[in-house]
């Protein structure tokens, strides 16, 4: 459709402005977004995330394996799907026992399609990032951590370092410099469960995408 | 005059349950907006920057679209250009024949039914499944959407039950909103497994880095893009934005606006098809760039704010017309204010929707509340100009909106200018004005569409200039 091309493009080309310079849209006149102490960013990340139906874990780096453990428990879940090729995720091998049967993503999707989607109780991801502002975990996949692992499981638990919690979208965009730096296929900025309301405008939870979302924060 | 429009109007003003159902939907749309606004002193100013933003990508539209086919490209996005609706529908055909595949799972998306892609691949043997829940109930009922952030908004509770009964009687009737959501999940999550191609829309294209932003709350439009190996993406050329810095904006302004929610459930950035270490995404991803008039739109120094559009829904939400006759009255795909002005401009003003500028009783409340200000009253007023304006052939060479000038009507025309000839002469009008105030009590009462609904107006007993005279009042 090359045709197609040039004649919208020659159209839109003959119909500009001389003028047509840049409309100033930069941020210098803007109002500075608040910036918040690391406590009060942690705390709004919490009660925003909170607010769409999020269980949030205040942990640490020692009691995160604890919390996990109990989250799994409390859900009896059968199996986890978690890649051992994180940091956090060779963690979880080397305490396999405390967990109910670890699962590994590593074939291609559709090798293992029927049992990812029928037969995976919840998965664990970590997260690049969190932002305060509006209660978002920045999710980053990658050949370890793929796509539909937080897609397609009905439980998604996420690990998130306090410290890579931003006040905004644009801070985070900014600080770890996402337009230079090449972003993966998909970038995901997760705010709570899947949910809806399309019917007369009342929220229902876990519609397509996991139904619980969690998040341990250490 | 019967037209189209006026019938569906008629017929829309009967349904008394559907119309209080609506306002009732619509309220709390614009009471969650206004609780999530509430004190924000930024937002006048978020407002101001997302629409400089939209003016800066639209006056660059040529070059912009450049950049970001070949960064998409680069990344390995197979761009597709459509001058019209057949175009693309044709190129979304080729590539489900390539792939021999029978299906599709579709995420929410304006411009896919702007092409009218379900019916189009249907006719090739291809069906369509809908995902998102609204348009998935629209499309069990045989409909259209009536809104375009809530698809099914004219559906209370009790005839998606019904609807969904009849369809799947294996379920047991439930007026349960979650378990009716559930048992879409369920339907769904099979053909999400086994379909072949995705199809979604796009939010914001970005130039800078050939990503394309998809906004959703149910997860499907994730499902649609991820789990098939194959993705296409439709959307308008008007979509795209200069820098990823541009993107945080928007988005703040397009969810708050829409639904009062400070972030959907996922913002989804499509970077490029699966790469060589990647365990899943699509093998491909087709983005289809469509234009459908909106290049001739952009033409016109006035009109191309119609394309600054980020279809937030919030001017359909507070429209006085909207709220009475509902959404499908207008009988096009995109409802309320911004359907009103964008419509005609695409398919005329000689066509049937040419007639929807004038359902506007020009209160404002459109531009009060669109996030990027586009100032739709005026751009209605424009509009009922030309429609009637008098053709010549104009002297520069910019194209003008299709059917410009089918509405005048000679008569009219002619009453007009002798009113104008009236009023600039002095003796004449006050003549004329002390006549209407003699006759007032013989006037017809019967004064067409006018007194259908209406008294028939009845002029004063003595003109202004007269009353202000025996008030000593003259400055004449
Ligand atoms: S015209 Fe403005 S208010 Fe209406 S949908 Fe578009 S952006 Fe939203």
């Amino acid at each position: 459709m090359n045709d197609a091309r040039k004649a919208i493009l020659d159209r839109l080309r003959l119909s500009q402005y001389p003028d047509s310079t840049p409309v100033k849209c930069d941020d210098q006149n803007d109002p500075v977004d608040p910036v918040l102490w690391p406590d009060e960013r942690i705390d709004c990340f919490i009660n925003r995330m909170r607010a769409v139906r999020t269980e949030v874990h205040d942990a640490s780096h020692d009691s995160w394996l604890d919390i996990l453990h109990g989250v799994c428990q409390a859900r009896s879940l059968n199996n986890l799907l978690v890649s051992p090729h994180t940091r956090r995720g060779a963690m979880i091998y080397a305490a396999a026992r405390r967990f109910p049967a670890l699962k590994n993503y590593s074939q291609s999707i559709e090798d293992w399609k029927s049992e990812l989607f029928t037969a995976v109780d919840a998965a664990v991801t970590s997260a690049y990032g969190g932002i305060a502002e509006t209660g978002t975990v920045i999710l980053w996949p990658d050949a370890r951590e793929p796509r539909t692992l937080s897609l397609v499981p009905p439980i998604h638990i996420v690990l998130l370092e306090k410290n890579r919690i931003y006040n905004n979208l644009a801070e985070a965009m900014r600080i770890q410099n996402w337009a230079m730096i090449g972003m993966p296929s998909n970038v995901i900025l997760l705010s709570g469960p899947s949910k809806s309301a399309d019917i007369e405008q009342t929220m229902t939870y876990g519609v397509h995408g996991p139904k619980e979302l969690i998040v341990i924060l250490m | 005059m019967t037209t189209d429009f006026r019938s569906n109007v008629a017929q829309a003003l009967k349904q008394d349950a559907v119309q209080t159902h609506f306002r009732t939907v619509v309220d709390r749309l614009r009471a969650h907006r206004q609780a999530a606004l509430a004190g924000d002193a930024a937002f006048e100013q978020l407002r101001n920057r997302c629409a400089a933003i939209r003016a800066d990508a639209i006056r660059r539209l040529p070059q912009l679209l450049e950049q970001f086919e070949s960064k998409a490209q680069r990344n390995g996005i197979q761009v597709h250009w459509a001058e019209t609706t057949l175009q693309a529908n044709r190129i979304v055909l080729d590539i489900m024949q390539r792939h021999r595949a029978t299906f599709l799972v579709k995420g929410k998306s304006m411009v896919s039914e702007e092409m009218g892609v379900n019916a189009f691949l249907q006719s090739h043997g291809i069906d369509c499944l809908e995902t998102d829940l609204g348009e998935f109930i629209v499309q069990l009922a045989g409909e259209k959407p009536a809104h375009i952030i809530v698809p099914a908004i004219h559906k209370n509770r009790r005839e998606i039950a019904h609807l969904m009964h009849g369809h799947f009687s294996e379920l047991p009737y439930s007026e349960d909103i979650e378990t009716l959501a559930q048992s879409a999940r369920h339907f769904m999550r099979d053909k999400f497994h086994a379909a072949s191609v995705g199809l979604t829309g796009v939010n914001f294209m970005v130039a800078e880095t050939g990503t394309l932003c998809l906004v959703e709350n149910e997860g499907n439009g994730r499902m649609c893009s991820t789990v098939p190996p194959v993705h296409i993406a439709v959307t308008g050329i008007e979509k795209v934005i200069a820098r990823l810095d541009d993107l945080p904006p928007l988005l703040n302004l397009l969810t708050r606006s829409a639904t009062g929610q400070p972030i959907t459930a996922y913002v989804n950035m499509i970077n490029s098809p699966r790469r060589p270490d990647d365990k899943d995404g699509p093998d491909e991803v087709h983005l289809i760039l469509l234009d459908n008039g909106r290049s001739r739109i952009a033409g016109d120094p006035e009109l191309l704010k119609t394309l600054h559009c980020i279809r937030c829904g919030a001017c359909i939400n507070h429209c006085p017309v909207y709220r009475q006759i509902g959404g499908h009255a207008y009988g096009t795909v995109i409802p309320g204010p911004i359907g009103a002005i964008l419509e005609p401009q695409k398919q005329g003003l000689d066509a049937a929707t040419g007639e929807l500028p004038q359902a506007s009783t020009l209160c404002g409340a459109c531009a009060e509340v669109c996030p990027v200000r586009i100032p739709i009253p005026a751009i209605i007023n424009r509009l009922r100009w030309e429609s009637v304006r008098k053709n010549q052939q104009s002297q520069n060479s910019r194209p003008v909106v299709p059917g410009a000038g089918s509405r005048r009507r000679p008569l009219e025309a002619a009453i007009w200018k002798i009113w104008a000839w009236c009023c600039s002469h002095p003796g004449i009008y006050n003549r004329l004005t002390k006549l209407a105030t003699r006759l007032r009590n013989r006037l017809p009462a019967g004064m067409g569409a006018w007194t259908v609904a209406r008294k028939a107006p009845k002029p004063a007993r003595s003109t202004l200039h007269e009353s202000l005279r025996t008030m000593d009042i003259d400055h004449e």
